[in-house]
């Protein structure tokens, strides 16, 4: 499959400074990444808090600025491109974020909220835009009456529908979704994914989809991406990682996930905390928490190894 | 095994501009010793409520207006503030939050929070508490002598959850009640807090109340599951029966709203969303969103009746004692 966005040795450091005195300390959000995003696909990014998957999806999207590395979409080099050469490629990238409650403005109109992007883009007459944004929210799931209220007046999920909407209205190809359901409850969240996956299938969509919890990528996505502080451990698509998970960091996600009606049973569950980005471990970045670690995991950083056609994963116990 | 816990016919409102929120609607809970009960249900449901109740925790504009909570044998409800404090809450029964960081004093040291903890339900001198210290540190799976001094915002939110829950098994309670313990942690770190819990209890033969959003959670650590809905007590049963049988049509809805590895199945969810609780609907309170309403739910509240042994349920389609097929 050909890919929609491509991005080559991607890296983004955060400078931290922990008072004005102190020399600033780097941050390694992101740490050389390179990854082929096929178009039509679901490419979810899984990993615990600090792995930099937020990150990611903000750098697709020229949101930051990376430290180095390229970001191409559909071919383009776009890495450094300003914002009025942005502008056209903007259209085609749009972004849902996780909490509704935030990401929407409280004094605007949803009307107000969905047109935006349309006044901003294309110079329409109203009744045309208005058509649209009638249109897109009817897609969602939304009425035209809705158009008329303020955020407020609206349930988390249905919020979540406006953002949707909001993304949509200029007809993207390709659609970040950071977290889109972790603020929804599970009966909403089960709707909301389902609506996506259609979405996906209707509007020829490619999504990078962010999450952390692995039973909503098994249910949705068709590639997976393990991230943990800021580089990829695991690689492939949800079959391949799901049946044949590779690296003991992918292992134990998969084996932390409570497991509904079985009972209780025991578990391998890796050992301490995720230790700071500040200053990760040297080696593998995992091998303080890996349950099968080995001398050499302190030592060397593991190299990117072929497990099988596509299915790439960093461990040197493949090695 | 004794009966600890009794709840009958809670009710609980909150006073607000909009109207009186109505949050718990006559509410049956019950536990037993060294029993762990998980309560489960969406946001709104009164799981909190429920939990903050029995804790006598509910403040202005809440309000407690009817029904008892046996606590061993004794009404909680109608003992002063003052006894209260002295020898129930903190003393026989004790609670850990969602947000472990800032259920802690910032300003004061994790150290010197536990050993407080300790003194108070001891009834010993701060001194003598603190000697203790290092004890619970390390049970929680602490280095004690890297973490007594360290400030909560010092600590990583497993870490501050593990000091939470030293601090509340310190006062060896009979009942711990735990409110979303581990919804605001990384999976892994989740599953480790489970685990350490699980050894806990079992060695401190507490008993459990645990409040989740999460069915997998609930499933694996209770013994048995109440599902709450809008107020409401909908179903009750044990921890493998209610996933393989569940009977009430929201518990149906929300089992199968769950994505589950493996599982490659559609997800249906639930139409509709919760109700306004200041005026919720008439008859049962699920009824706009259920596809097996019939008139008598429009009406008549159903009320929690045994179906089969253990397994309770407040639905019209099992009333007269007919298993719908």
């Amino acid at each position: 499959m050909e890919a929609i966005v491509t991005i080559e040795n991607l890296r983004k450091y955060f400078d931290i400074k922990k008072s004005i005195f102190s020399k600033p300390r780097k941050v390694k959000a992101i740490n050389d990444i390179s990854l082929n995003i096929p178009r039509g696909s679901i490419f979810s990014v899984v990993g615990e808090s600090g792995s930099g998957k937020s990150t990611l999806g903000r750098l697709i999207l020229k949101l930051i600025e990376p430290t180095s590395g390229k970001i191409c979409f559909e071919g383009e080099d776009i890495t450094d491109l300003g914002s009025k050469d942005l502008i056209k490629y903007r259209r085609e990238m749009q972004i849902v974020q996780q909490d509704p409650y935030n990401s929407l403005h409280p004094r605007k109109l949803i009307k107000d909220i969905v047109g935006e992007g349309l006044k901003i883009h294309y110079k329409l007459p109203s009744d045309e835009i208005y058509v649209r944004i009638k249109g897109i929210l009817e897609r969602v799931g939304l009425r035209e009456e809705h158009m008329f209220r303020y955020p407020h007046e609206f349930s988390g999920g249905q919020r979540q529908r406006i953002a949707m909407a909001r993304a949509l209205v200029l007809r993207p190809k390709f659609l970040v979704l950071d977290e889109p359901t972790s603020a929804l409850d599970v009966s909403v969240q089960a709707r909301t994914l389902a609506l996506l996956k259609e979405l996906k299938e209707s509007l020829e969509l490619t999504y990078l989809f962010i999450t952390h919890n692995l039973a909503v990528v098994d249910y949705i996505a068709t590639h997976v991406t393990v991230m943990y502080l800021g580089k990829i451990m695991e690689l492939g698509s949800k079959d391949e990682i799901f049946s044949n998970p590779k690296h003991p960091y992918t292992m134990s996600l998969l084996e932390a996930i409570p497991s509904v009606g079985r009972g209780k049973r025991i578990r391998k569950i890796p050992r301490g905390e995720i230790p700071s980005p500040l200053d990760p471990p040297k080696g593998c970045l995992f091998h303080t928490r890996c349950l099968q670690a080995m001398d050499i995991c302190s030592k060397e950083e593991p190299d990117e190894i072929e497990i099988s056609k596509g299915h790439l994963c960093r461990c040197h116990l493949y090695s | 095994m004794s009966r600890l816990l009794d709840v009958e016919n809670l009710r609980v409102i909150f006073h607000t501009y909009r109207g009186t929120i109505k949050a718990l609607n006559g509410i049956r809970l019950w536990l037993n010793e060294e029993e762990r009960l998980g309560i489960v249900g969406e946001t709104g449901c009164g799981k909190s409520v429920s939990a903050l109740s029995v804790m006598r925790l509910i403040e202005a504009p809440g309000e407690i207006i009817d029904g008892q909570i046996l606590f061993e044998g004794n009404d909680i409800l109608k003992l002063s503030e003052e006894d209260m404090d002295r020898h129930i809450r903190g003393k026989r029964m004790s609670m850990i939050f969602q947000e472990p960081i800032s259920a802690l004093n910032p300003v004061f040291k994790v150290g010197f929070q536990i050993a407080e903890t300790i003194a108070h339900c001891n009834d010993i001198s701060i001194g003598d508490a603190y000697k203790l210290v290092p004890e619970s540190l390390e049970m929680v799976g602490l280095d004690w002598k890297r973490s007594i001094d360290l400030y909560p915002h010092e600590l990583s939110g497993g870490m501050a959850q593990r000091v939470m829950i030293a601090m509340a098994l310190a006062i060896k309670p009979k009942l711990l009640i735990a409110d979303e313990p581990t919804s605001a942690l990384d999976v892994t770190i989740q599953a480790q807090i489970l685990q350490l819990l699980d050894e806990l209890v079992k060695i401190g033969k507490n008993a459990v109340i645990l409040i989740t959003h999460d069915l997998g959670v609930a499933s694996e650590f209770c013994d048995r599951i109440t599902v709450m809905y809008a107020g409401n007590v909908i179903e009750i049963s044990n921890s493998e029966e209610i996933f393989d049988e569940p009977l009430h049509p929201y518990t149906k809805g929300l089992i199968s709203s769950i994505p589950i590895i493996g599982a490659s199945r559609e997800l249906t969810g639930i139409p509709g969303s919760v109700p306004d609780l200041v005026s919720p609907p008439s008859g049962c309170r699920f009824h706009p969103r259920c596809d097996f309403c019939f008139d008598r739910c429009r009406t008549e509240p159903p009320t929690l009746s045994e179906i089969s042994p253990g397994h309770f349920v407040a639905c019209h389609l099992y009333s007269d004692g007919v298993k719908e097929g």
